[in-house]
């Protein structure tokens, strides 16, 4: 069925180039919340417990339905004829623009319980400022996840804590998930051109602001968890202006096998 | 003016009829208890478009609600039906009737009472959500994701029932 969101933005005021910034930012969104909803889906009817694989399936269609919404606007940004459905399924892996962290095979549970915390203290503070973004498309995206991205935040950190001080085998397994996932954080917070260009005009949050809410949010956790963050790591980056791991293709292989076996079908 | 009369009376019938149109997930809710149907406009020339507003982002009952509506109206004469999502301002719990709570408890589903999980209380207690089938509210958190993206997974430790509590969405 063709169930679109309403419209609500008023595009005409924008200047080409700002349009363009924003087009290129909810795209950015939209990729990360569907690349990660996607991995967790993953799990589904894998899960450790059966209430871990309903609590995962539950937050990759959260952030599957956060993405759709995004891909909604992105399209109506761009105004070229292109749907949700032709951004999604239709690019490329060096026109996706998510972070290198979110694209990170699930491993173990303790390896995705590590990659959904690092993330979800990132994308909950982020969603609570854009929710004041002059931008009234993100703005009421931003506010619709953010009430979903803190169930999400309690629910990582919680299974942090859980394994870190947890028996030896869980210790030791989330502390190496940490070891792992630690050097895919930085890009979180590495502003692009476009994110500075935005955080310039007053569209989005500056970064810096965001990052210290996430370092006291991480310590706090880390340190009930008895875990040590790793020091001295060279911090990767890459997959918001397209260079990707190699992880990615795989997965839009799979994520888009039937958009593209199928040519046309609908959301 | 007799024409903005009439079309008001239209739209309230509307809104009666949609009172029929029930939540798939939760069919002793309608979409007017939950709070999912926000408008009901009848343009020029008949065109009747109805707004609604997801529970949750990824909802998949709201294609099926858009589609029961759409059927709902045209065997009910109307020959042109448009129904359309709208995310803002985002759809809360408050948003729940007063009935529609009551229905919920009586149909065994806890209704909202605490503010949704704030990262500043993590771990702190959660309010007692009361047992929908002994009233004890000596219960206990299995999950905070449950059957559906709403729901949170509970278990009563007086008559030891598992139970679905509809989550509170502030």
């Amino acid at each position: 069925m063709d169930l679109h969101h309403k419209p609500t933005v008023d595009l005409q005021g924008y200047s080409p180039e700002i349009r363009a910034l924003v087009y290129d930012y909810t795209l950015q969104l939209a990729d990360t919340s569907l690349i990660l909803g996607h991995r967790l889906s993953e799990w589904c009817g894998h899960g450790p417990i059966l209430e871990q694989d309903l609590a995962m399936a539950n937050i990759a269609l959260d952030l599957i339905g956060e993405s759709r919404s995004l891909y909604q606007y992105a399209a109506e940004l761009e105004g070229q004829g292109r749907t949700e459905d032709d951004l999604a399924s239709l690019r490329d892996a060096v026109e996706y623009k998510n972070p290198l962290l979110v694209e990170q095979p699930n491993g173990d549970f303790g390896d995705t319980v590590m990659r959904q915390f690092l993330f979800d203290g990132f994308h909950f503070f982020l969603l609570k400022e854009l929710q004041n973004s002059p931008d009234k498309g993100l703005a009421g995206i931003a506010a619709k996840s953010f009430k979903e991205a803190s169930y999400h935040v309690k629910w990582s950190a919680e299974w942090i804590i859980r394994l870190g001080d947890g028996t030896e085998e869980s210790r030791r397994r989330i502390q190496k998930a940490l070891d792992n996932l630690w050097m895919f954080s930085g890009e979180l917070y590495t502003m692009t051109d476009t994110e500075k260009a935005l955080a310039q005009a007053g569209f989005i949050p500056d970064y810096s602001g965001l990052l210290s809410q996430w370092e006291a949010h991480v310590g706090k956790v880390f340190a009930e968890a008895t875990l040590e963050v790793p020091q001295n790591v060279f911090m990767q980056k890459g997959g918001k202006t397209g260079r990707h791991s190699e992880h990615l293709g795989y997965l839009l292989t799979e994520l888009q096998y039937l958009q593209r076996a199928y040519p046309g079908l609908e959301w | 003016m007799a024409l903005v009369t009439q079309n008001l009376t239209t739209e309230d019938h509307i809104w009666k009829l949609l009172e029929e149109v029930s939540d798939p997930e939760i069919p002793v809710l309608s979409i007017l208890d939950l709070g999912v149907l926000k408008k009901v406009q009848v343009q020029e020339g008949g065109k009747v478009q109805v707004t609604i507003t997801p529970t949750y982002s990824g909802c998949p009952a709201m294609n099926t609600i858009a589609a029961d509506i759409r059927i709902k109206l045209l065997a009910e004469g109307f020959k042109d039906v448009a129904v359309d999502l709208q995310l803002s301002p985002a759809w809360t719990t408050d948003w729940l009737t007063p009935e529609g709570k009551d229905k919920l408890e009586a149909y065994g589903i806890a209704p909202p009472v605490e503010p949704a999980g704030d990262i500043h209380a993590l771990f702190g207690r959660d309010t007692a959500v009361r047992c929908p089938l002994c009233k004890s509210e000596n219960t206990k958190l299995v999950s905070q994701f449950g059957s559906t993206s709403c729901k949170a997974h509970y278990q009563c430790n007086d008559c030891l029932e598992p139970f679905d509590y509809f989550k509170c969405l502030k």
